[in-house]
């Protein structure tokens, strides 16, 4: 069986060290926070400028003035802290964040990441903190579906959408298979439902196994 | 010194046409709304704003934007679920857009700011948006050469001040508020409240009074 969004965002929250410094982006990463354990002492960062940010406000919790980067109402827990946005990208850009979740439209198998724009002609282009977070991040973990609507691959040999960063994703989850990415090309670590060999004939970019590939795949 | 406006209309008087103008917030948390429909009355136009989104629902910079008022926009995000007016806008051809990543936004400011000519940074490396930029090979990495974003005028949604225009946030409101108050040349900023100098704590104070030249309590 394929995974259900939730069981992906499971299967990230897994791979996250306890005790790291975590930013997840907006969309389905956010469903990664219901899935850390207890006393992980994970701390999620919002680029907005929060660090120990807790789950989603509901009800009299509810303030304007404290929401998370998709503009969500959210909380804080104890030992939060607040703090501008350069200081915020800062701590991005100076390599001081663990692990960010980010969707996209497409991975490539180099670790190209492809998630801000469609380049349609009348799209209009908005980018956000993704380029930021692409490149600041001590490891880049992306959550997606691993075809399209149409049916197209979303894990390719290279990409066709504009970039957002080069070379900087490290792991791809998906609802059929998690894989690594980057400059040994990709690498097929776990399946849900599929096959290595199925996955290798409906996937343009060259696949290997886990065992193939050598060494630990979790020290990417 | 910081000059404590009776009203928002007295705080963004002297607003000129053509001026570049940054605009606090994330979303609304932080925007300053008073200010900005203040500016509205005002009437000053053909203005770049400089702001992290283009606008949500139809207050504050969707109404700036609505009435025409924008010539250009410097912004990360404009798209947004309630972005109609700038979607609209910009569809017929009625606005110009530079989209910038929120992290360069914030550090261009800052450079602005801090006297920073320009600065070599990893975002955006390979993509579109460092098109036609100067890149360096820096310990072998590459960056990309930003410029600096100065403004003529800041607008900030700060929480409270004291007489003097020492300023403290509130929560994620933050945001661009202190990063913007140092990189235009007059700073406008509305609070919930001000209070007399020595009330605020010297150690939590946020945004030294220096940058701050006018204030109004909304």
């Amino acid at each position: 069986m394929s995974l259900t969004r939730d069981e992906m965002a499971a299967m990230v929250a897994r791979d996250i060290p306890a005790g790291s410094f975590v930013n997840l982006g907006i969309g389905q990463p956010t469903l990664v926070a219901d899935f850390l354990p207890e006393g992980s002492g994970v701390v999620l960062h919002t680029e907005n400028g929060m660090l120990n940010m807790g789950p989603a406000a509901v009800g009299d919790a509810v303030d304007q003035d404290l929401t998370n980067a998709g503009k969500i109402p959210v909380t804080e827990l104890p030992g939060a802290s607040y703090f501008h946005h350069a200081d915020s990208f800062a701590m991005m850009r100076g390599g001081h964040l663990d692990v960010c979740v980010l969707g996209a439209f497409q991975v490539a198998g180099n670790g190209d990441l492809a998630n801000w724009h469609t380049g349609a002609a009348d799209a209009i282009p908005a980018v956000g903190g993704a380029m930021d977070l692409a490149i600041g991040a001590k490891r880049v973990f992306v959550m997606m579906t691993l075809f399209a609507k149409d049916g197209s691959p979303k894990l390719v040999p290279s990409c066709t959408y504009p970039l957002t960063g080069v070379g900087c994703v490290d792991r791809v989850y998906t609802d059929v298979a998690t894989f690594q990415v980057g400059p040994e090309g990709a690498v097929l670590l776990e399946t849900f439902g599929t096959t290595f060999d199925e996955l290798a004939a409906r996937l343009d970019v060259p696949l290997r196994r886990a065992e193939e590939a050598g060494g630990d795949p979790g020290s990417s | 010194m910081t000059l404590i406006c009776e009203s928002a209309a007295e705080a963004v008087a002297e607003v000129e046409d053509g001026s570049t103008v940054l605009i606090g917030g994330f979303g609304m948390a932080g925007m300053p709304v008073a200010l900005i429909d203040a500016l509205i009355d005002q009437g000053a136009t053909d203005l770049t704003v400089v702001s992290n989104n283009a606008g949500n629902g139809d207050t504050g910079l969707a109404a700036l934007l609505a009435q025409g008022r924008v010539r250009k926009m410097v912004c990360s995000f404009p798209r947004q679920a309630d972005s109609y007016v700038f979607d609209g806008l910009y569809r017929a051809g009625r606005v110009e857009l530079e989209v910038v990543p929120q992290g360069n936004l914030a550090e261009r400011m800052r450079a602005a700011g801090a006297g920073i000519g320009a600065f070599f940074c990893p975002t955006g490396v390979g993509t579109p948006l460092a098109e036609g930029k100067e890149t360096r090979e820096i310990d072998g990495r590459t960056y990309v050469l930003e410029h600096p974003i100065r403004g003529d005028v800041a607008l900030v949604g700060a929480h409270v001040a004291d007489r003097m225009g020492n300023l403290v946030y509130r929560k994620t409101a933050r945001n661009f508020g202190p990063v913007m108050a140092t990189a235009a040349t007059t700073t406008i900023v509305q609070v919930a409240r001000v209070v007399e100098t020595g009330e605020l704590d010297p150690e939590a104070v946020v945004t030294p009074s220096i940058y701050v030249d006018r204030v109004v309590a909304v």
